[in-house]
């Protein structure tokens, strides 16, 4: 599956395409399908996103998991300071990013 | 240590309001991401991997505690509560906001700090010997070169797109603390056999895809010709350095290619030229900068030797101080390293605290080290002991300078969109693997640097033992590398063979330091015992 990624204008934050806009939960990111470029132009050119990209990830029981560790680790913060992490590491937890 | 005149602070005033107005048409959509990247990065703000990251520039090194409280603010108003020390000397927070990035510089701003030239092709932050007028072995105090330069290459006009980032560094030693050679320009402040200072130019060192260790290029310029004949070398490179690949256009790669000789060559003659244009900065304003790196009011008659009687006391200071060239007084290392922690890092409080011990013991001074430490540079004998009490109570008190504990690490992937792997994990294992088994207090000094990346942030270059996270197919693969230095006994490191998983690089950590203590002779090094058996032997170990 694609799913769509990149970051909140303002607050940098990560944030993933769900379908209807921007979460900080990876949990709730869906397939873009032949969408992504689309998606991305749109949704740059309004400012809902920043530098936004499409990543490969496959379907989990908890939701997509990015094929690179790059994108894992965006997507619940730095491994070493699990006190700052979003609170999709509640549901896929922190073995998901190795 | 330097402060702003008038024209240093409308400069940078001037540069907040600017980039205030940027971002603001980057929030209305008037400016494209695109168009807005360069402005961004000419401030030091970068998007990182989780958010925006500002990088913010601490001249060689040097703060008081007014702006360490600065510093330790920002932390707490606009990031989450800490700040990361990086290898240039500088700090970076990682959890900046874009709408609040003007009111941050303009925070900076308020205490004679900003982030300009922390990021893009353009000469970046002077970096120099933490010890700077401290150290019993320096022949001047070099800060107000590097402070002459910093004003030369502030918003140079020629110099602002230059092929690739440059970076300088101004020692004034035979002992090298700064990994001077490592540089695109090393400057070694010397004295000849008549005694007068000059400057030995360094040109070409550098980490990254394609270690390099400077080669002299002159031996002896006079000092007041040395910004001139940086002029000179800046010139060359901008005029010949590689723009087509930036793989290759750091000025390193032109010195290799062309030959150090041809460089020296074209160098002095763009020198004769220069010298006839009159580029010199006057000598008064050289004296005008000297003027505010006087020493401190130095007591005499103190007590030279500290009451040893507390053992883990003792242990710090035979570790974490250094010579001072005024008898009573000892430059105090403060470890951003305690054993598994983040390397580097320092909480809003512990910077609170610094900037305090700074003002109260050490005549309102620290410095931020390559090596992700913090130093007070001037601090009585007879004061050590409260001083280190008050340190260990908040955690900084760790005995580990240039131990195997006192690693240095790039932020890696936890945070760098750049890396490949995580340094910091690995870092905070191995520090804590050999604090649980001993072997750390076995060693000595044996310099621990880790990259994420082939860029080499983490020195690993130029490390005892370096360690270069790579991708494996997707996976986290770690390098090996033995034998490398940044000190005045430079040398590059070399890769052993295959690469390991995080946990098989932690062993393999430990195996090649189990080599050393069975084969290290009276006072070795780590570094000392693998240059006398070289390689083959660590291989063997190793990998059978």
């Amino acid at each position: 599956m694609k799913i769509l990624t990149g970051n909140d204008l303002k607050s940098g934050a990560v944030v993933w395409w769900d379908g209807q806009g921007w979460s900080i939960h990876i949990t709730e990111a869906v397939d873009a399908g032949d969408e992504a470029e689309n998606i991305i132009a749109v949704e740059s050119a309004a400012r809902r996103v920043n530098a936004a990209y499409a990543i490969d990830a496959e379907q989990t029981a908890d939701g997509p998991r990015p094929a690179h560790i790059k994108d894992r680790v965006r997507a619940l913060g730095p491994t070493v300071r699990p006190d700052l992490a979003v609170p999709a590491v509640e549901t896929v937890g922190w073995d998901w990013v190795i | 240590m330097y402060q702003y005149d008038k024209y240093d602070q409308a400069m940078v005033d001037a540069r907040v309001e600017e980039f205030r107005d940027q971002a603001r048409r980057r929030l209305e959509g008037k400016l494209t991401e695109d168009q807005f990247k360069p402005l961004r990065l000419q401030n030091g703000l970068y998007l990182q991997l989780h958010a925006y990251m500002l990088r913010v520039a601490i001249p060689y090194g040097t703060l008081n505690s007014m702006q360490m409280h600065a510093l330790a603010d920002i932390a707490d108003k606009y990031d989450r509560g800490y700040g990361h020390f990086t290898t240039r000397q500088n700090i970076q927070y990682n959890w900046i906001k874009l709408e609040e990035a003007a009111d941050l510089l303009a925070d900076l701003a308020k205490v004679e700090m900003h982030a300009i030239q922390t990021s893009g092709n353009c000469i970046r932050n002077i970096s120099s010997d933490q010890y700077a007028g401290a150290a019993a072995d320096e022949v001047v105090d070099p800060r107000p070169y590097a402070e002459l330069l910093r004003q030369w290459s502030s918003f140079h006009p020629e110099f602002a797109a230059l092929p690739r980032k440059f970076k300088i560094c101004v020692i004034a030693s035979e002992k090298d603390r700064a990994a001077m050679r490592l540089h695109d320009i090393g400057i070694n402040i010397v004295k000849n056999d008549e005694g007068t200072l000059g400057a030995a130019l360094y040109v070409g060192g550098g980490m990254g895809r394609t270690p390099m260790i400077a080669p002299c290029i002159r031996e002896f310029v006079p000092l007041d010709q040395m910004v001139t004949y940086s002029e000179a070398c800046l010139r060359v490179y901008n005029r010949h350095g590689r723009r087509d690949n930036k793989y290759k256009a750091r000025i390193k790669i032109l010195v290799h290619e062309m030959g150090a000789e041809e460089y020296a060559r074209q160098v002095e003659e763009e020198f004769a030229h220069l010298l006839e244009q009159g580029v010199e900065p006057p000598a008064a304003e050289l004296d005008r900068i000297r003027s505010f790196f006087q020493p401190p009011e130095f007591a005499v008659g103190l007590k030279e030797k500290a009451d040893r009687s507390d053992p883990d006391f003792a242990l710090w200071i035979d570790r974490n101080c250094s010579p001072h060239k005024v008898p009573g007084y000892v430059s105090a290392a403060i470890s951003l390293k305690p054993v598994g922690g983040i390397p580097g890092d320092a909480t809003a409080e512990q910077m609170h605290l610094m900037a305090e011990l700074a003002k109260e013991y050490s005549f309102d001074e620290c410095r931020v080290t390559h090596a992700q430490n913090i130093i007070l540079p001037h601090v009585e004998v007879e004061r050590l002991y409260e001083l280190w009490q008050k340190l260990d109570e908040a955690g900084l008190g760790t005995a580990n300078l240039d131990q195997v504990g006192d690693i240095i690490a790039c932020p890696g992937l936890d945070y760098c969109s750049l890396a490949n792997a995580r340094s910091i994990p690995v870092s905070q294992k191995i520090s804590e693997r050999f604090a649980e088994n001993g072997k750390g207090e076995l060693l000595g000094e044996l310099k621990l640097k880790i990259s994420g990346c082939i860029n080499a942030c983490g020195h690993h270059h130029a490390g005892h033992i370096g360690i270069l996270g790579v991708d494996r197919k997707g996976t986290e693969n770690y390098q090996l590398l033995l034998g490398g230095s940044e000190a005045e006994d430079v040398s590059l490191a070399k890769i052993t063979g295959p690469g390991f998983n995080e946990a098989g690089i932690v062993d393999a950590v430990e195996t090649v330091a189990d080599l050393y203590l069975a084969q290290r002779q009276d006072g070795e090094r780590f570094l000392d015992t693998y240059r006398r058996i070289g390689m083959d032997a660590f291989k063997e170990a190793l990998y059978g």
